[in-house]
């Protein structure tokens, strides 16, 4: 068993090597001409406005810990698939009341609807009579003065 | 000292230098990011150990799952990635308690298994039948109970992360 | 040692063969596109564009590698290592042929026998999250960091329908081992037969987790530019961008292990070829069954539309989690009643 752990790890290593290769043999050929707007970061071509690490949505931090609770039980799933046809129907009924136990947590997190994505409402545009050519009017005159 | 001891050696560096990095980095995101290492150093050593099952499970839950869960937090809260943490002597007392107790019963257990541990493992084909036989026939009960207890964690940490919204 | 030089030369010759088809996989891909959309494609570099994409690593070598000034130099530098690093290291535990006789050894057409191959993809895929979180993060740009958290959202709910959906595999073979699950599969015993849904659940799974379209929501250019590689040039985003493609042909090459038969050419044991020929014809039907799914990969890519985010997030945790789930219990009850 090891040895074959030991083959990952020199395939790692390996791995490692070729692209560490070819990144230094980047560095060493290409060119190095920063400028301070060069080294802005990407902002549509604008100057970046405000602080990148603002607050996210708690959403990303609930799913994560849904996950985590899920993961855990995948995991206490396979040594269980793995004898599972020389156990037979005792070992189906314990696994099925597993899963129905956690499908009630499922269930609990979906009916609260900490399983739904937050999405403004759409807004449909409305119009007025007239407005649409008001608007085509105001287009011409700024072709006309820029 | 044969390559095994090297390997050994390399591992055990790994885990515990980026404990050492986890515990006195000043930038939270490098500490969470050598906590990935230490947990990485810990996965290599359970190999070692003939324990397969238990290092690639290191690795999906602790490494995939609650390292991203922290990770998740820090980007979460607002501003923390650049303030300098305070890793000074703030709670010396109640980490010195703790430490004491968590060494204390590690040798504990150490020192009470030392002589019927012989040598280094024998070359097992693998271990995760075994759990899967153990887990359906002696630890059942435990394994039911496991299933009850991430019920609990999976509600209670719902409740809780909705009532900060 | 004599252990140690045969898989070093596995090894070299594996990687080497992989980061060849990667980069004439882009070519194809551009090709494929190109007839799908009514297209010529590059055809100015060589005959047919053949020299297209060494044109393409050569330009991005002698490319000036810009960080902003802002970003967190350590990490952005390590982030695509570990993308690459965890799509080449999946491909240790692919069997690609059965076992041959070199110099009087038995040498297994794959790099590792790991005794729990399955669960060490499993672990592995698990580690795709951080290449793009950390790049995200580390860039310290608005786009990259909305690129990276989606990444890593989606990537997490789509690995529990992954996981789940091999469970499957793993109670009909009852066995981790992925040679072993292949040897299960001879004649037209595939586990895609077997286990539809799960078979459907994985690859949906897979598109998810290589961040293909339709699930390309980490990098979808009309709102994020870039999505998470925003602020990477040169090599670094040569990196990322072998890594996708990397990713690609390791997913391609699970779906053919795990589901279609792995190197299995049906009934090829009644024909009486001589050893060395059927290894030869079995890591031919392995290549061939990859190059298929692959060429889906991409058919996939220039026939659908991307979905919005709450729609796959959505599909992840309210149709596929509850499907694979399903699944387990269906095949479950499949063995129990000796269909298998």
């Amino acid at each position: 068993m090891l040895t074959e752990f030991g083959r990952v790890l020199i395939f790692f290593i390996i791995g490692a090597v070729f692209v560490a290769g070819g990144l230094v043999t980047a560095w060493l050929i290409r060119p190095n001409r920063p400028y301070p707007s060069k080294l802005t970061t990407y902002e549509c071509g604008e100057v970046p406005i405000g602080d990148t690490r603002v607050r996210f949505n708690i959403r990303f931090y609930v799913i994560a810990l849904i996950f985590l609770i899920f993961d855990v039980e995948v995991v206490f799933l396979f040594p269980w698939a793995l004898v599972y046809s020389q156990l037979g129907w005792f070992a189906f009924v314990e696994m099925v009341i597993f899963i129905v136990i956690l499908f009630v947590g499922y269930a609990y997190v979906w009916r609260k609807g900490d399983l739904d994505w937050d999405r403004p409402a759409p807004k449909i545009p409305t119009f007025e009579k007239g407005v649409g050519v008001r608007e085509d009017h105001l287009l011409e005159e700024q072709v006309v003065g820029s | 000292m044969d390559l095994f001891d090297i390997v050994f050696y390399c591992f055990a560096l790994i885990a515990v230098g980026s404990a050492v990095v986890v515990v006195f980095s000043r930038n939270i995101m490098y500490a969470a990011f050598a906590l990935l290492f230490a947990f990485f150093g810990i996965a290599g050593l359970y190999v070692l150990l003939q324990a397969d099952f238990l290092a690639v499970t290191q690795i999906l839950i602790y490494i995939g799952g609650i390292l991203v869960l922290m990770l998740f937090g820090v980007m979460l809260t607002n501003r923390v990635v650049d303030v300098d943490i305070k890793t000074g002597t703030l709670q010396i007392v109640p980490a010195a308690i703790l430490a004491a107790v968590v060494g204390g019963s590690l040798s504990g257990v150490f020192y009470s298994t030392w002589s019927t541990v012989s040598g280094t493992p024998s070359d097992v084909a693998t271990t995760t039948p075994a759990i899967g036989e153990m887990l359906m026939t002696s630890y059942i009960l435990p394994f039911e109970i496991a299933s009850i207890i991430l019920l609990v964690a999976l509600i209670g940490a719902a409740m809780i992360a909705r009532r900060k919204t | 040692m004599e252990f140690f030089i045969i898989s070093v030369i596995k090894i070299v010759i594996v990687l080497l063969i992989i980061l060849t088809v990667v980069a004439n996989l882009v070519y194809v891909e551009r090709k494929v596109s190109a007839a799908i959309q009514n297209r010529i494609g590059p055809n100015r570099v060589g005959p047919w564009g053949l020299l297209q994409s060494p044109a393409d690593v050569l330009k991005l070598f002698i490319k000036e590698d810009i960080v902003p000034s802002t970003a967190n130099p350590f990490i952005h530098s390590l982030a695509p290592v570990i993308s690459i690093s965890v799509a080449l290291v999946t491909f240790a535990v692919v069997p690609f042929g059965g076992s041959v006789e070199l110099f009087g050894h038995q040498v297994k057409l794959m790099i590792a026998d790991v005794n729990i191959g399955v669960l060490y993809i499993l672990a592995l895929t698990s580690l795709g999250v951080y290449g793009v979180t950390l790049s995200g993060w580390s860039s310290n740009n608005k786009y990259s960091l909305l690129g990276g958290l989606r990444a890593a959202a989606q990537l997490i709910s789509y690995e529990l329908s992954l996981g789940l959906s091999i469970i499957g595999v793993v109670m009909i073979s009852g066995s981790l081992e992925l040679d072993r699950i292949v040897e299960m599969q001879s004649g037209f015993q595939w586990n895609a037969f077997l286990t539809p849904i799960g078979f459907i659940t994985f690859i949906v799974a897979s598109f998810a987790e290589t961040n293909r379209l339709p699930f390309d929501l980490p990098e979808a250019e009309p709102e994020l530019v870039g999505g998470y590689h925003t602020e990477y040039s040169g090599m670094k985003f040569g990196t990322f961008f072998l890594a996708e493609y990397a990713n690609m042909i390791t997913a391609s090459s699970l779906i053919v292990t795990l589901f279609l038969g792995g190197w299995q050419f049906p009934f090829l044991e009644t024909f009486g070829l001589p050893a060395m020929m059927a290894t030869v014809v079995q890591v031919l039907t392995f290549v061939t069954k990859v190059a298929f799914v692959l060429f889906f990969f991409i058919w996939i890519r220039w026939t659908i539309p991307r979905f919005r985010y709450d729609q796959l997030m959505n599909l992840g945790w309210k149709v596929m989690l509850p499907l694979a789930l399903v699944n387990l219990v269906i095949t479950g009850g499949l063995i129990l009643a000796g269909l298998f």
